[in-house]
């Protein structure tokens, strides 16, 4: 019970503080704006169910955008907040601490999905028609989840970093391009498609793109997100245990 | 002499702190690796767009790739001031403000050409685009004043850390108004008729459709006006720049809101 309260109140506290930071939320809503207006420049044939998918995608990418440019560097915040040490010491075991404010992070990309949806509606019209509503809102949550759970990876595996967040930028571009968002994967080298199955913003989009247009199979999509989940849940736990450890005997955890 | 030093050396110190550059991973982390992912996603997303071809989207970009370090780097000019709680004591400073931002842009415009430069090389093995030997200067000398009317209008963005914090939030703003609008990824003629004419008035807009038509081929007689017209838009946003920093400066003194921006 304690741990549920502590991931909850996390989720909500962080949630609320991001969603008061001026770039935070520039981050999520810019985003949308900026790709669905490139999509309607750039595919001029598109009909309105492409629009509606840019939207889509384009949602995703600033929940992705959120998530590589605080997500990685969740722990150089609070090192500069100075709390690093505490949180470490507190008697809740570190993870809990981490994962509310990597999926609050991630969290905040619900922004930009609405801002995506309501502005091509509003400025070109597109009937906002969804193939199966009940996908649509498991799919919404299984995305996010899943990609902060990735951000929550990322932020494990850079504890002892102090250029974390830069790491994590560098993912930005790339994760966009390959996992299927604006651009279909057929135009890309054929091995980059295992390589965009690791990550969850594919798995998310495929199961978007399905529950809105009726295409793909959207619960087998939200199922490999919720995977996916699991395993960066999993493989975060272990490189925050590891890199922990090592940084408290080094006595480095302030200084790295 | 103090202008002149003032200029050169507190430009450079001031670049160098910029990136930390005891550790120059992080210049490979945030502008060189970036430069490149960008532009690649630019090139597949036309390709799914079947719009205009792969060296459209190079050129374009690579001149972008000299815009991002020109944007930030001249903010956190100011930004870097405030969070170092140093701001005050530049702006009580006898100096010239303009050795003082002239001095701090040189580097940044030096880095935008290195940027560039190099985004255009990788990109063009990654991609097939090849430049024709007779094309290279004119290539350089379109991407050193591409990267001086970015730093012109980064100059402006400095300006505005005088009046607000979220510097980071207008130079992402500036840049997305660039990489939309100033004909680097949507070719002029698929804007309205009236952003394509304001797209004349952005920096890259000149620089990018010279250097497309230099890779084509073009001669540099052919594309001098374009070249000429972009190093216009730059001298006029370095003079709206430099005015904007000392109408804020003053606004800031008079009011007493050079911290609370």
């Amino acid at each position: 019970m304690a741990l549920a309260r502590v991931l909850g109140f996390g989720l909500a506290l962080h949630f609320k503080m991001l969603s008061r930071s001026p770039f935070d939320l520039f981050v999520v809503v810019a985003s949308p704006l900026i790709f669905a207006t490139l999509a309607y420049f750039l595919f001029e044939d598109s009909t309105g169910s492409s629009l509606l998918v840019a939207a889509l995608a384009s949602g995703v990418m600033g929940i992705w955008s959120s998530t590589t440019a605080q997500g990685a560097g969740a722990l150089q915040t609070q090192r500069r907040l100075g709390v690093l040490e505490l949180l470490v010491a507190a008697p809740v075991p570190f993870w809990a601490v981490l994962l509310p404010i990597s999926v609050a992070i991630s969290g905040i990309g619900i922004y930009s999905l609405a801002v995506g949806l309501v502005y091509v509606r509003v400025f070109y019209g597109v009937a906002i028609a969804v193939h199966s509503w009940l996908a649509l809102v498991v799919a919404v949550p299984a995305t996010i989840g899943s990609i902060g759970c990735l951000g929550f990876l990322f932020a494990s595996a850079l504890v002892r970093y102090r250029s974390a967040f830069m790491i994590g930028n560098v993912f930005e571009w790339p994760i966009w391009m390959i996992c299927g968002l604006l651009i279909p994967v057929s135009v890309l080298p054929g091995w980059l498609q295992p390589v965009s199955w690791l990550f969850a913003p594919t798995w998310g989009m495929r199961a978007l793109r399905g529950a809105t247009l009726g295409t793909g199979s959207p619960w087998t999509d939200i199922g490999v997100c919720f995977v996916l989940a699991a395993a960066y849940l999993l493989a975060g736990t272990v490189c925050l245990r590891l890199f922990l450890h090592r940084a408290r005997a080094d006595a480095t955890l302030a200084l790295t | 002499m103090s202008n002149l030093r003032v200029l050169t050396i507190g430009g450079l110190i001031s670049y160098r702190a910029l990136f930390g550059w005891l550790n120059p991973a992080a210049y490979t982390l945030t502008i060189l690796i970036p430069s490149l992912t960008q532009l690649a996603f630019f090139v597949f997303l036309g390709r799914a767009a079947h719009v205009e071809n792969d060296a459209f989207f190079v050129a374009g970009n690579a001149l972008v790739a000299a815009a991002t370090p020109s944007l930030f780097g001249m903010a956190q000019a100011v930004a870097g001031e405030r969070y170092t709680q140093t701001l005050a004591l530049l702006v009580v400073s006898p100096a010239s403000r303009v050795a003082l931002f002239v001095g701090r842009a040189l580097p940044a415009i030096a880095n935008g050409i290195v940027v560039s430069i190099w985004t255009f090389f990788i990109a063009g093995l990654l991609f097939g685009i090849s430049v024709p030997a007779a094309a290279v200067a004119p290539l350089g000398l379109t991407i050193a004043v591409t990267a001086f009317s970015c730093v012109g209008l980064g100059l402006f963005n400095a300006a505005l850390g005088l009046r607000w914090r979220e510097t980071a939030v207008v130079g992402n703003v500036l840049l997305y108004v660039l990489l939309l609008f100033a004909g680097v990824n949507v070719p002029l003629d698929r804007l309205p008729g009236w952003l394509s004419t304001a797209a004349q008035g952005l920096p890259i807009t000149h620089g990018a459709n010279a250097a497309r038509q230099l890779v084509g081929g073009a001669s540099f007689t052919h594309v001098a006006p374009l070249i000429a017209a972009e190093a216009l838009v730059g001298a006029v946003y370095t003079l709206i720049g430099l005015t904007a920093i000392g109408l804020f400066e003053l606004e800031a003194r008079r009011g007493a809101t050079l911290e609370v921006a």
